[in-house]
């Protein structure tokens, strides 16, 4: 089958980034191919000339043979490259059949509904999905927001299709069928380009992958003629990955207990409902659950972030549910890449100045009401040394940082003030490798000196590789614990959708 | 062939620092032809501004009579910048601030001149910050739109100086006039080398150094500061935002009040209808140009008075109409806002279309 897309020598710099150099590779009909690389390696930038946003200097792209250029998605779109992005693009109030139609060109003022609807209704058949196409979107899963938008692309003819991470917010057994489904589109001949980092899935359904690295295409490679390490070690190079070893934790300790613990959000809905949890110390807890059941409210009530409507949280014997001393008690991390600023940093101040958010008051960094610019400085210098932070020139702002440095300045504020319990909330999600690995080694280091941590993450492999328990929750409400140790991915998965309930306690 | 903007992820130092002069160069060259239009001689017309604003004592210290109380409004609105905050009301802040300390100055009596001045800065301060506490409180309580309600409570401010004028505090020997009775001498600031150039200047100033340190050394400013760049990560270090706002709102409000003071104690002496010809207003201008920092309001203010006391003298010696410096005010700001959108996007042509 001739090239369906052929991507040539793309380069795309922003001042003093390259961000793409000398990019090529192909995608047939009929073909699921991955795009692997580590953050920062250019996936992104990539997928921004492709549908169109970005502009390349130099390259071409080309489509059934012919020289393409694009000047804005709608040019890509009626190429017939469709995205479904991370963030989804539904109107949240609106039903699943008016945002479909939305995103359709040419329907006429007047038109036939029931036409639309046999038409959609006939590719909801086809895959076996359960949609309910009068249904307001707001009332749907995660997994079900994601065939709407798959829908769309498929309701406009896209002949390819563009999926970035699309299983970070899906159970295995959505997954599973997520796949089952692009294998269908594939033997229909649709193109399918498919970004994740998890190695698994990878493995599991490309028919080749290309492998990007620092902006580099550096090799395309045929089912077959690749396996997990092969593709790992082409995708970090000679990086050094820090070593860390972790030791099961034995102490019976109890030093954070959540009794029926719940949280309202702003729409008046309980994000959290009657959670219970017990947290050993120098244990890591993994929470494993979908995006979206309550992880985050749990991660916020926790630091102090939302407050609890109901339920208590206690240190040791000490209700610190609404007590300053909480902030003392309890550190927290989180990266989320697309939205950076969402905890954590102050974007537009200084390596220097982040540092010290939490304790600027304290009479190291202040003399009555001054700063003292000295000691800051130092505590900063000291900071980045023990911590390898990567830093441009002094005082610059720290939104310019990567992910992974960003991420270490955080770790080391929030370390810095020996907590005896940190909350991770995907601490490692948009890292690269090595970045990811020192996040898991200083957790695990944490744990060694008595530390306790609450890791939410979404990725199972990296929960089950780092916790000591694993409680799962599901609808705000905790389904129970399961050992790392022996369990299976599909009976953690079963509890991630409620319908299996672990042990207690 | 099309045209596409594109965000640039670092702008350059030597873009940032050439941009505003380059976009002043254009506002002076297009605005040289509506002087042209008007029939005047544009060189003529420029040198005259940089003479009269510039080129004696007297234009000089008009210039500065100028610049105070835009310096004041400006490091106001500029101090609510910082934490993303838009206070709309300097103008009324300015206005509340000349009544607060125009009623010490008519009605309380102190005799001592230190006494006296201490006295109305005070309540020129605490008048403008309620004014605009008002709108802290009700953002920081219920988060009601700060700008809508500074903005609308400047038509507030301003009808009841109005009303204090034209009613219970109008001067009896006035002729009927808006004014109240011309302050007493202890009562005023003092004035230097026979010109209308009072120590409000230097007290604005002084005022831009003291915010400059407020901001840039201590905790408070360090704590505005973060809360402007991220108020959840602020949320989450411990921080009460809801106090900052108000606080900030206060002592925003309370700065832009002490234009108030200098002007009625420094050069109106008296409180009169109008005493504020929209300065709250091109100070959000100032603040804005000024990119946040104390010192730029002031450099940007000064510019900002030559404009002003140029303008003026073109309307005498030409008859060009008010609506001139306007226009002239307006093509800078236009051509500053561009340069901005240039420093911070590059623009390409490209060939486009699908299929080319």
């Amino acid at each position: 089958m001739p090239d369906f897309l052929q991507i040539e020598h793309i380069r795309k710099t922003f001042p003093g980034v390259i961000a793409l150099d000398d990019v090529s590779f192909s995608v047939t009909g009929g073909e699921i191919h991955t795009l692997l690389g580590e953050n920062g390696a250019g996936k992104s930038t990539l997928m921004n000339v492709l549908t169109g946003l970005y502009h390349p200097d130099r390259g071409e792209i080309r489509i059934d043979g012919q020289k393409v250029g694009f000047t804005s998605p709608r040019d890509s779109l009626s190429c017939g490259i469709g995205m479904v992005h991370q963030h989804f693009m539904l109107v949240p109030a609106h039903s699943v059949f008016e945002n479909i139609l939305l995103a359709l060109d040419n329907v006429p003022n007047l038109f036939n509904r029931k036409e639309y609807r046999a038409r959609i209704k006939q590719l909801i058949d086809q895959f076996g999905l359960d949609l309910d196409l009068d249904s307001p979107v707001w009332k749907l899963s995660i997994g079900a927001q994601q065939w709407i938008e798959l829908i769309k692309l498929l309701m406009r003819d896209c002949r390819l299709l563009i999926l970035d991470e699309p299983t970070a917010v899906l159970t295995p057994q959505e997954a599973d069928r997520l796949f089952s489904v692009l294998q269908q589109l594939k033997q229909q001949g649709k193109s399918i380009i498919f970004i994740s980092h998890k190695m698994r899935e990878v493995m599991q359904i490309s028919d080749r992958v290309t492998i990007l690295k620092k902006g580099h295409s550096i090799a395309t490679l045929e089912r077959g003629s690749f396996d997990e390490n092969r593709l790992a070690s082409l995708m970090i190079g000679t990086d050094q990955i820090p070593e860390w070893q972790k030791n099961l934790q034995m102490s019976e300790e109890i030093v954070l207990e959540i009794q029926g613990l719940s949280v309202r959000n702003d729409r008046g809905l309980s994000d959290l409902d009657s959670f219970d949890l017990k947290l050993k110390k120098g244990e890591i807890l993994g929470i494993a659950g979908v995006a979206g059941n309550g992880q985050k409210a749990l991660a916020e009530v926790l630091t102090g972030l939302k407050s609890a409507s109901q339920g208590r949280i206690m240190a040791k014997d000490k209700d610190i549910t609404h007590s300053d001393a909480k902030k003392a008690y309890i550190a927290g991390i989180a990266h989320i890449p697309e939205d950076r600023k969402s905890i954590g940093i102050a974007p537009d101040m200084s390596v220097d100045e982040n540092l010290i958010m939490k304790s600027f008051r304290n009479g190291a960094f202040s003399h009555w009401i001054f700063q003292d610019k000295k000691a800051i400085r130092r505590n900063a210098a000291e900071k980045i040394d023990q911590f390898a932070i990567k830093t441009g020139p002094d005082g610059s702002p720290v939104r310019y940082l990567s992910g992974g440095n960003i991420q270490k300045v955080i770790i080391a504020r929030e370390l810095s003030e020996k907590p005896a319990v940190l909350v991770a909330l995907y601490p490692t999600r948009g890292l690269d490798i090595g970045s990811a690995e020192y996040v898991h080694k200083v957790i695990a280091d944490g744990a060694d000196r008595g530390m306790s941590t609450i890791l939410i993450a979404e990725d199972l492999d990296e929960l089950l590789k780092l916790s000591d328990r694993i409680a799962v929750m599901f609808r705000g409400q905790l389904v129970g614990y399961v050992d790392p140790r022996n369990t299976t991915r599909e009976e953690i998965g079963l509890m991630m959708s409620g319908e299996k309930q672990g042990v207690a306690g | 062939m099309k045209l596409i903007t594109e965000r640039r992820e670092i702008s350059s130092r030597l873009l940032r620092f050439s941009a505003p002069i380059v976009s002043i160069a254009i506002a002076l060259f297009v605005a040289g032809f509506l002087l042209l239009a008007s029939g005047v001689n544009p060189l003529e017309a420029y040198r005259e501004i940089i003479i009269e604003s510039l080129g004696s004592i007297y234009g000089l210290s008009e210039t500065l009579v100028k610049t105070t109380p835009l310096i004041f409004a400006g490091l106001g609105v500029s101090l609510a910048f910082r934490m993303q905050i838009w206070n709309i009301g300097a103008e009324g802040q300015i206005y509340m601030g000349a009544l607060g300390a125009s009623g010490v100055a008519l009605f309380s009596g102190i005799g001592n001149h230190w006494l006296m001045m201490g006295a109305m800065f005070g309540a020129a301060f605490l008048c403008g910050g309620l004014w605009a506490g008002v709108a802290g409180f009700l953002r920081a309580r219920w988060k009601v739109n700060e700008v809508i309600v500074t903005l609308l409570m400047n038509y507030i401010a301003i009808l009841w100086v109005d009303y204090l004028v034209y009613g219970p505090w109008k001067d009896p020997k006035g002729f009927n006039f808006p004014l109240t009775a011309q302050f007493s001498d202890t009562a005023r600031l003092a004035e230097y080398f026979n010109t209308r150039l009072h120590s409000g200047f230097f007290l604005a100033i002084f005022c831009a150094l003291v915010l400059y340190l407020f901001m840039e050394r201590t905790v408070w400013g360090y704590e505005i500061k973060v809360i402007g760049s991220n108020p959840k990560a602020a949320q989450y270090a411990g921080m009460h935002t809801g106090a900052a706002i108000f606080f900030v709102l206060f002592l925003s409000g309370a700065i832009a009040g002490i234009a108030g003071f200098s002007e009625v104690a420094g050069l109106q002496h008296r409180l009169q209808h109008g005493i504020s010809p929209g300065y709250g207003y091109t100070a959000i201008i100032i603040a804005w140009l000024a990119k946040r920092s104390a010192i730029g309001v002031v450099i940007v203010s000064f510019l900002m008075g030559i404009l002003l006391v140029g303008g003026d003298s073109l309307q005498l010696l030409w008859q060009l109409p008010v609506a001139f410096v306007y226009a002239f005010q307006g093509l800078i700001l236009f051509f500053l806002l561009a340069s901005d959108f240039f420093i911070q996007y590059r623009v390409k042509l490209v060939k486009g279309g699908r299929h080319a």
